[in-house]
């Protein structure tokens, strides 16, 4: 199996504060990697360093080597980093001014592509893999990305971020603000997406992880407690701590 | 105490300051209300076609009008927003976007206390900078001192309004890829665009009034001018002008020129409005 994601050695700082102590972990391309932990263990820092979203706040700071399929991250333009390593935010954040149609395209569009025809084709692809295309195909340029329900505006980053055609998506909690039936839905497009690039995602949820990750990692105080395959972590975790968290011991 | 008590007390405080809220509001309707209508029965009357299209008559003759103040309010106007409005929104988005740091501290500080210099020093200003070294009054004066009285409104309610912008809405850019110039060009200035507006409106109805900094910049002038460079009447001079004077007919005129001078600034707030609001919802450009 090839290895999408190659992170050696990561540290990450908030100021003074380090708030990762090193993470080594290899990511399987196509398959999806669930990150699990406590809040304030360091389990988004992982993941917003993976696409140098980290150092968009001034404080912030972060060493060590990350590699995307095979090229240093940090030996290439972060914006180019970013447009192979896509990303989807805790809060559903569709562009407030834009249609559903400008939304979906804005990746593309602000980044000099201008082509109507690959355009169009670009939102209603990526809107059928996010399957929100038959919600919304009638009104993609009449309503506005926030006039949607906040499952359908989640669906819609998500289908804003497959429009650049990502390597990675790295998924923040995707879920953690919407409804049950909503969840389910993210979930089933995790399993659908992850047949075509790699998939990280944070979560707090140990069901969601269990459902729809083959690997997880298990992040305690800015260290990677334990990573290995999702049955393994959740039946026969090597690490107590591992044990104590998945149990509900504390956490 | 019963329970029937607390909730009429409650009942009635509340009704209390609804109420008082309410009175306090009409006041501030009624205050505007009653300066238009003054205006409107003093000024209307005298604001016919002659008015609109006549220079001012000499001394002794009836008639005439205010034609050239109005062509040279909307000349210094227009020149102060030119040079004004880009300068305050570029101020505003370096603020917000990149000024966390001593020359933004700095910058925000020279923007308030500029806010609270009196016109008058503004005036002053323009006429070193400008009046003195061209050796002439000019339209062109007037409009660099209403201009940097505009700079510090533009510059701070725009400032006000790209924080509003969430956060988030940044990082959805910057996570597809979008450059922080692109991400401040394209999503975030047009998500805080109403109230950038709302701000150079405000900037804009402030400076059209103004009537000090223009008395040895402007100057004004009794008859047609199109030139930048040539001493130009405004109507705020014109109405002060007119307004000192001991002839009835001449106050008429001055009535009227205010009453002109409010439609003028209504008229472009509303013009401006409709042009930039009518498509909220823009694309990505």
């Amino acid at each position: 199996m090839a290895t999408a994601v190659d992170v050696r050695d990561l540290k990450a700082w908030f100021g003074k504060t380090e708030a990762l102590h090193g993470i080594n972990i290899a990511i399987e391309s196509k398959h999806a990697t669930a990150v699990i932990g406590p809040s304030g263990c360091g389990k988004s820092t992982f993941i917003r360093c993976l696409n140098r979203m980290h150092e968009t706040n001034p404080e912030a700071t972060a060493d060590g080597e990350v590699k995307i399929g095979g090229d240093d991250i940090y030996a290439m333009p972060a914006v180019d980093v970013r447009r192979r390593v896509g990303m989807v935010f805790q809060k559903p954040n569709p562009f407030p001014t834009m249609t559903i149609y400008d939304n979906v395209a804005a990746g593309l569009k602000l980044n000099g592509s201008h082509k109507r025809r690959t355009l169009d084709e670009a939102v209603e692809h990526s809107l059928q893999k996010a399957a929100l295309w038959d919600e919304v195909k009638d009104v993609l340029k009449k309503k506005s990305g926030a006039s949607l329900s906040g499952g359908q505006q989640q669906r819609l980053c998500i289908a804003r971020a497959l429009a650049v055609k990502p390597e990675v998506l790295l998924m923040d909690e995707p879920a953690s603000a919407l409804d049950p039936i909503s969840t389910a839905k993210i979930e089933d497009l995790i399993f659908e997406l992850k047949q075509q690039l790699t998939i990280v995602i944070v979560t707090h949820n140990m069901q969601q992880a269990s459902r729809v990750a083959e690997f997880t990692g298990f992040f305690l105080m800015g260290n990677l407690v334990e990573f290995d395959r999702t049955e393994k972590i959740f039946t026969n975790p090597s690490d107590k701590r591992t044990e104590d968290y998945i149990t509900g011991r504390f956490g | 105490m019963p329970k029937g008590q607390i909730s009429l007390r409650r009942q009635l405080t509340d009704r209390f300051f609804t109420g008082l809220a309410a009175g306090l509001s009409v006041i501030v309707v009624c205050a505007l209300v009653a300066i238009l209508a003054y205006l409107v029965l003093r000024g209307a009357g005298s604001l016919g076609w002659s008015f609109l299209t006549q220079t001012p008559k000499p001394v002794g003759e009836a008639g005439g009008g205010m034609a050239n103040s109005l062509i040279g309010s909307i000349m210094i106007l227009g020149i102060a927003s030119i040079f004004g409005v880009p300068v305050g929104i570029g101020a505003g988005v370096y603020l917000a976007e990149y000024g966390r740091n001593r020359l933004g501290q700095l910058v925000r500080f020279t923007a308030d206390v500029l806010n609270g210099v009196p016109s008058i020093v503004i005036g002053l200003v323009a006429y070193g900078l400008v009046v003195v070294p061209q050796r002439h009054f000019s339209a062109f004066a007037g409009g660099v001192a209403l201009a940097i009285m505009m700079v510090p409104t533009v510059a701070r309610t725009t400032e006000e309004m790209l924080l509003l912008v969430p956060h988030a809405v940044r990082e959805a850019a910057f996570g597809l890829g979008v450059p922080q110039w692109r991400t401040t060009v394209s999503i975030t200035i047009p998500t805080a665009r109403a109230g950038i507006i709302t701000g150079v409106m405000l900037a804009f109805a402030r400076v059209a009034g103004e009537t000090a900094p223009l008395m040895f910049t402007a100057f004004g002038n009794q008859f047609w001018s199109f030139s930048a460079n040539q001493p130009i009447a405004a109507l705020p001079l014109q109405i002060f002008t007119y307004a000192i004077t001991p002839y009835d007919d001449w106050h008429r005129q001055a009535w009227a020129g205010a009453l002109m001078l409010v439609m003028l600034i209504v008229g472009t707030t509303t013009l401006v409005r409709f042009v930039f609001m009518r498509r909220m919802l823009g694309g990505a450009r």
